[in-house]
């Protein structure tokens, strides 16, 4: 591990000319990201608040528990990199041990469980994997030369097979296909040559009938009203309908804030947790979708700024594939609420009301301003 | 190289790789926002009508406001039909936490029976919009819904639904003049105005209900109101009020039609009342009646099968559908024929050896008086219904003169103007008996015509309408039920009424009255019983229908035989003489015995001022009466 430290000494030279050490660096923030992140968590809050009916407590409640993870984003950013790494193995541990249990306990109680309970919390181990498992390869990936050889994605795949087969067993697989989603992001920033990546496509493809006859029925029903939403309209199809109504009904200006119909008179279902794009989209236009858009994606840039200037490969493996599984979110939930994609449960970061998904990609970002931060103190 | 590659780490190659990947990420992340910046914009901008019309469609939506039905009163505005409302339970399954547990708490609450508890589970199953209520049950009793709001805490979800039912308050006496309501049916449905029935549940089947439908009805009115997903209303956007359906008063005189419902006193038959000068029904009396109010919350099954087997068949309206041989009640009709057409005068003398001979025929047509009444003018033919008078009628006029005058008073004819299901009776004639039979007419057929027997068939609404025009020297008005619709008051003359009865004489009619008082007032009148301490003039006619044969498939025990067996007696009516108030038709099936008792007392109520009407403070629901059906 040393080795790679002082590999690394020739570049820290050059980055280190002209600039100061600034007192956000020294207090390990990044004044960019901190800021795109307010600007979204505010304007997720103005939505939210018309999308819960105006629920000044629902509003409030979501407010610090982004506060909560906004700090707790902070927090991590002060440990370094290499404590990071050292505690990666562990976090990856705990993660399967804590999906093993899961797997074990559903075995005893019955049908889908996904949480643990430990006294009064309640924790879902595949949040953690999130995080985990790009931190796991990332990990790994630093320690091997790159672009990796057939062996280290052997490896590579057990690391990610295991914890992606114990989620889907859960079942979930919206979340499953997130976590393989960040490994695989991994995989490609370490080099995974174009032509392993053009025949990976090409079994995926194959392996899709595989898929649809191991699916539940309510995912092959998902996938079927999502190719026809229209054959169910009262039952499976009436969230996209309702959500594209709502979606096309807000026209370029939208119906303006707290008046979209589609929301406030309940038509749309789930309006404040996943659908909640929809409720922007009806009250706030093209005009607000675009504003919201611009502001991930200047988030996704910024982040993969600071994944460029990092300065070992675990930073940087483990900063792009936070970034670019951030995106696979918004994209993801976007495409669904406006009927691309079929519906599965993702939450739009930052701005869907709840808890654990936000707290997780906080520690995200926090763990890309310590990878971004912690460059100067990893020279001598 | 190999080696080099597998333990030293090339951080220059490392940086250029990871930095072309995040170029290449970039890049298709700007493509894939791309792709949503343009879906958004095919939603937003380009389908962005379809949508506002949709989403304009799920909240607005059109209720259809139905109408109050218009309540019927009888003539002295007594409330006959109302309205009243009901409670329905209702469900909004996505508001209910557990359906289950719901549902076991209802059948509990509830206090369900068991064959009910399956078709309460199967309708909380049926498919529904989200958030639309699904009926669980109608109907609900107080008890019912007061245990509900004791317990309506536990029961998210369920909710208690008002909606108007029409209500008799008269059930029995009154169900075959107002008929009932029930719910629209499928052939209904096909012919209704689907605009005008858009929120309405019922319709009139029989009776007043059915003939006056349009008017009962009203018009629908709309609301355009804003809802949520749960179909609550939030706010009337629009709204064009519907128009409540008339009131209609009826001719009918409640008083009088308890007390002849009464007078039937459980017997089969039928009593008609009309006053003559407007064309009143002032009762129209078919009995045994039915529970009316049973039909309009759906009658179960077997209450249904009992009414249909019962043997008094009491779903049948006896005054207007029952066709009988009007026997003698017919002569004083035919005497005017008789004159009319001048085959007799009044004062002729025709001499009754007890029976009727046609001209080279040894066959015998009986008086009902073996040994005959010996000299018989109109008056005492009448007085004493001597049958060889009006053999001797018949045999002069032909069925053809006969049957034509008869038509006059509206014998085979119906000429009722509202009355719903009237039957047109038979007066036989020789073109209807080679249509019908392809036959001949025979002579004989003629004499029993002449007695009312024979084919001649009636209705008591028949009898009471031709008694009324006689009343009225011949001059026609249509009975009908309806006395006012709204502020329109239905009175004579109506379209279509018969032309008056002509006769040349005018005094022939006080020489027929003469003989109808007689029945009553004459030492030998067939009614001289009941005409006792008459304190007006009244005019009668008694008549007896043999009963020809019994309905296939009917089983009588030996004491029912009997009694089925007996004749029909008849009697028609009416008084005062020189000013005629009422004129009535009473029908006892199987009575075994006169009825003339029943017109006089039914007269005696409407004439005389401290008279049994005026007694009756008003009418109730006669308790008594309502084990008649479904026994």
């Amino acid at each position: 591990m040393a080795i790679d430290f002082q590999r690394v000494a020739p570049r820290t030279h050059r980055a280190r000319v002209g600039r100061k050490r600034s007192i956000w660096l020294r207090i390990h923030l990044d004044p960019w990201l901190l800021s795109i992140l307010v600007l979204l968590i505010s304007f997720g809050l103005v939505v939210l608040y018309s999308a819960s009916g105006m629920s000044t407590s629902t509003t409030m409640a979501q407010a610090s528990r982004m506060g909560v993870a906004l700090l707790g984003a902070i927090v991590i950013a002060q440990f370094t990199p290499v404590t990071l790494l050292r505690w990666t193995p562990v976090a990856y541990g705990a993660g399967l041990l804590m999906l093993v249990a899961v797997e074990i306990m559903g075995d005893i109680g019955m049908g889908a469980q996904r949480w643990l309970e430990i006294g009064p919390l309640r924790f879902q181990p595949s949040e953690l994997m999130k995080i985990a498992m790009p931190m796991m390869l990332a990990a790994y990936l630093h320690r091997r030369p790159l672009p990796p050889t057939w062996r280290d994605l052997l490896v590579c795949g057990v690391i990610v097979g295991v914890p992606v087969l114990l989620i889907a067993r859960q079942p979930d697989l919206g979340t499953s296909l997130l976590v393989t989603c960040a490994a695989v992001f991994v995989i490609l920033l370490a080099g995974l040559s174009w032509k392993f990546i053009v025949t990976l496509v090409a079994m995926a493809g194959g392996a899709m009938p595989l898929l649809w006859i191991n699916m539940h029925d309510y995912q092959r029903q998902r996938v079927l009203t999502f190719l026809n939403p229209e054959s169910d309209p009262l039952g499976a199809g009436w969230n996209i309908i309702q959500s594209k109504t709502a979606i096309g009904s807000g026209g370029l200006e939208g119906k303006g804030w707290g008046l979209g119909t589609q929301s406030q008179l309940e038509f749309l279902p789930e309006r404040h947790t996943d659908f909640i794009v929809a409720v922007l989209g009806e009250e706030f236009g093209l005009i607000g979708m675009g504003t919201i858009l611009v502001l991930y994606l200047l988030l996704v840039a910024r982040g993969l700024v600071m994944a460029n200037n990092a300065q070992d490969t675990y930073g940087r493996l483990l900063a792009g594939s936070i970034v670019l599984t951030f995106f696979i979110y918004v994209f993801v939930n976007i495409g669904m609420v406006s009927g691309i994609l079929p519906v599965v449960g993702v939450p739009l970061p930052l701005v869907s009301y709840g808890g654990t998904s936000s707290v997780t990609l906080m520690a995200g970002f926090g763990i890309l301003m310590s990878i971004h931060t912690h460059r100067r103190l990893l020279t001598h | 190289m190999r080696k080099r590659r597998e333990n030293i780490k090339n951080h220059e190659q490392e940086v250029r790789i990871f930095r072309n990947r995040s170029l290449v990420a970039a890049l298709v992340i700007v493509l894939m926002a791309g792709g949503l910046v343009s879906r958004l914009f095919y939603l937003q901008v380009i389908e962005h009508d379809v949508f506002i019309t949709r989403s304009d469609n799920n909240r607005m939506r059109v209720e259809p406001l139905p109408p109050r039905r218009g309540l019927i009163y009888d003539r002295n505005g007594k409330l006959l039909a109302e309205n009243r409302p009901t409670y329905n339970l209702t469900i909004v399954r996505e508001r209910v936490d557990d359906l289950d547990t719901t549902l076991q708490r209802l059948i509990d609450i509830l206090d369900l029976p068991e064959d009910e508890v399956a078709t309460f589970r199967e309708r909380s199953r049926q498919r529904q919009r989200p958030y639309q209520p699904a009926l669980l049950m109608s109907d609900l009793t107080e008890d019912q819904i007061a245990r509900l709001a004791v317990n309506r805490y536990l029961l998210s979800g369920v909710e208690v639904e008002a909606q108007l039912m029409r209500y008799y308050p008269d059930p029995i006496v009154m169900s075959h003049v107002l008929g009932y309501v029930g719910r629209i049916n499928e052939e209904e449905l096909a012919e209704l105005d689907s605009g005008d029935y858009a929120g309405t549940h019922f319709i009139g089947k029989t009776g007043i209900e059915y003939t006056y439908e349009d008017q009962l009805h009203g018009k629908a009115g709309l609301r355009k109101v804003e809802t949520n997903a749960r179909g609550r209303v939030l706010r009337e956007l629009d709204r064009d009020s519907p128009v409540p359906g008339k009131d209609i008063t009826l001719t009918i005189d409640s008083r009088l039609q308890h007390m002849a419902y009464d007078l039937l006193d459980g017997r089969r038959g039928a009593i008609v009342a009309i006053q003559p000068k407007t064309g009143d029904i002032l009762a129209m009396v078919s009995a045994p009646g039915f529970d009316i109010n049973k039909f309009v919350t759906g009658i179960s099954y077997d209450d249904y099968r009992a009414l249909q087997q019962n043997l008094d068949l009491p779903l049948y309206n006896r005054a207007v559908r029952g066709q009988y041989p009007p026997g003698s009640t017919i002569k004083p009709f035919e005497a005017l024929a008789a004159l009319q057409d001048g085959v007799v005068k009044p004062n002729d003398v025709i001499y009754d050896p007890g029976y009727f001979q046609l001209p080279n025929d040894t066959r015998r047509y009986h008086n009902w008086l073996r040994w005959g009444h010996g000299r018989v003018d109109l008056e005492r033919a009448l007085e004493v219904s001597n049958n060889t008078y009006f053999y001797t009628m018949a045999y002069r006029l032909g069925i053809d003169r006969l049957s034509s005058f008869m038509h006059q008073f509206g014998f085979g004819e119906v000429t009722s103007l509202d009355v719903q299901g009237a039957a047109p009776g038979l007066m036989p004639s020789r073109e209807w008996k080679r249509e019908k039979y392809n036959q001949a007419w025979y002579p004989g057929e003629t004499l029993s015509a002449g007695i009312g027997q024979g084919y001649f068939m009636a209705t008591p609404l028949q009898l009471a309408a031709a008694t009324a025009t006689l009343a009225n020297h011949g001059h026609w008005v249509r009975p009908h039920l309806a006395k006012r619709i709204g502020d329109q008051v239905i009175e004579p003359p109506f379209a279509d009424t018969k032309p008056d009865v002509q006769v040349d004489q005018a005094r022939w009619w006080q020489d027929v009255y003469k003989g109808m008082e007689a029945v009553l007032q004459g030492s030998e009148g067939t009614a001289r019983k009941v005409g006792a301490g008459l304190q007006y003039e009244m005019a009668a006619k008694t008549g007896t229908a043999q009963v020809f044969s019994l309905g296939q498939n009917q089983k009588y025990d030996a004491d029912e035989l009997t009694e089925r067996l007996r004749d029909h007696a008849l009697f028609i009516g009416f008084a005062p003489v020189e000013d005629p108030q009422i004129a009535i038709a009473v029908i006892v099936e199987n009575a075994g015995g006169g009825v003339s008792g029943l017109g006089r007392e039914l007269t005696d109520a409407w004439l005389l001022p401290d008279g049994e009407l005026k007694n009756r403070p008003d009418t109730t629901v006669n308790e008594e009466v309502e084990s008649i059906d479904g026994d």
